[in-house]
């Protein structure tokens, strides 16, 4: 079946979509927990101890997939504000809205693993670099982001408000991401990177690898099943919501 | 590897199970506290159902 055949604009309707997220949430669950568990135990026993950080730098396998999906995770609720805001479908700004505590989420944990990296290699917990301080700002976005929206009692003005922050907030990706080599930073350049591929170990950045897709699928899941909640909690008082089989089981 | 070297972690204990624990722990969190507010919305809804069908019927 060719693209054009399916209707993509029918799963912009909550009701189709409701449906679907239903649907894929069971699969990326059981994706993820399987991926994690991989992951983590390559992460501890398959993963040989680094010469120079012994086994401190284990760190790594939650701290890079963290600040990754912290990153994409921003990149994709924008995309969904900006289609929000151009075709002015509310599915859209219910998934940017359903993103937003997972994306404050990892943030959270890439700063917190980034600080009990930093203490044993640095010496310092914190330190203002570059690099921390922009991850920092993508942290304040997202908080920001669902304050705002959280702020204004119209939805349909709360999805514009929380759009243009989202938008306007993109800014700040390249800068975390090229922070390392705009700025002398404390924290070390990128050890995997587009143009120049990878310069660790290849079980480590295999490890690394399964962890970020693990996380992948726990954020799809995650946020497919708040949408759903989102979606009932805006379309509570209509017809098709009170004839869901969930409804009349009650 | 014994039991005990394995959470002593060369030294870096603190630092390794402060980070992966502080993520396990999120990352259980957030999934639980998802289905407590899908529950707390379809008791909302069918509080909402019955009320309107009751108010049906009395007039």
């Amino acid at each position: 079946m060719s693209a054009r055949l399916i209707n993509w604009f029918k799963f912009s309707s909550p009701p189709a979509f409701y449906e679907l997220a239903g649907k894929l949430v069971p699969w990326f669950s059981a994706v993820a927990v399987v991926l994690i568990c991989v992951g983590l135990y390559m992460s501890f026993f398959v993963a040989p101890t680094d010469y120079k950080q012994g086994e401190g730098y284990r760190i790594i396998f939650v701290h890079v997939p963290a600040a990754w999906m912290s990153m994409f995770i921003y990149v994709v609720m924008a995309l969904w504000s900006g289609i929000g805001l151009v075709f002015n479908t509310r599915l859209s700004a219910m998934m940017a809205q359903a993103l937003a505590p997972t994306g404050a989420m990892f943030t959270f944990l890439a700063l917190w693993t980034g600080a009990f990296w930093g203490k044993p290699m640095w010496g310092a917990w914190w330190v203002w670099d570059a690099r921390l301080t922009s991850e920092l700002i993508l942290l304040f976005l997202y908080i920001g982001f669902i304050a705002l929206q959280g702020a204004i009692d119209d939805n349909r003005r709360a999805d514009r408000a929380g759009a243009i922050l989202a938008l306007v907030g993109v800014v700040n990706i390249p800068i975390i991401y090229y922070s390392v080599k705009w700025w002398n930073t404390l924290h070390q350049g990128a050890s995997v990177s587009i143009s120049k591929g990878s310069s660790m170990g290849e079980v480590m950045l295999i490890t690394m690898l399964i962890m970020t897709l693990g996380f992948w699928a726990y954020s799809i899941a995650v946020a497919l099943s708040r949408v759903r909640s989102i979606i009932l909690e805006r379309d509570r008082d209509t017809t098709w919501v009170s004839q869901l089989p969930e409804m009349q089981a009650r | 590897m014994s039991i005990s070297e394995f959470f002593h972690m060369g030294g870096y204990g603190l630092y390794v199970w402060g980070s992966f624990g502080v993520s396990a722990l999120l990352m259980v969190l957030e999934p639980i506290l998802l289905r407590n507010r899908r529950r707390a919305i379809l008791q909302r809804i069918a509080r909402l159902i019955r009320l309107n069908t009751e108010v049906r019927n009395e007039s």
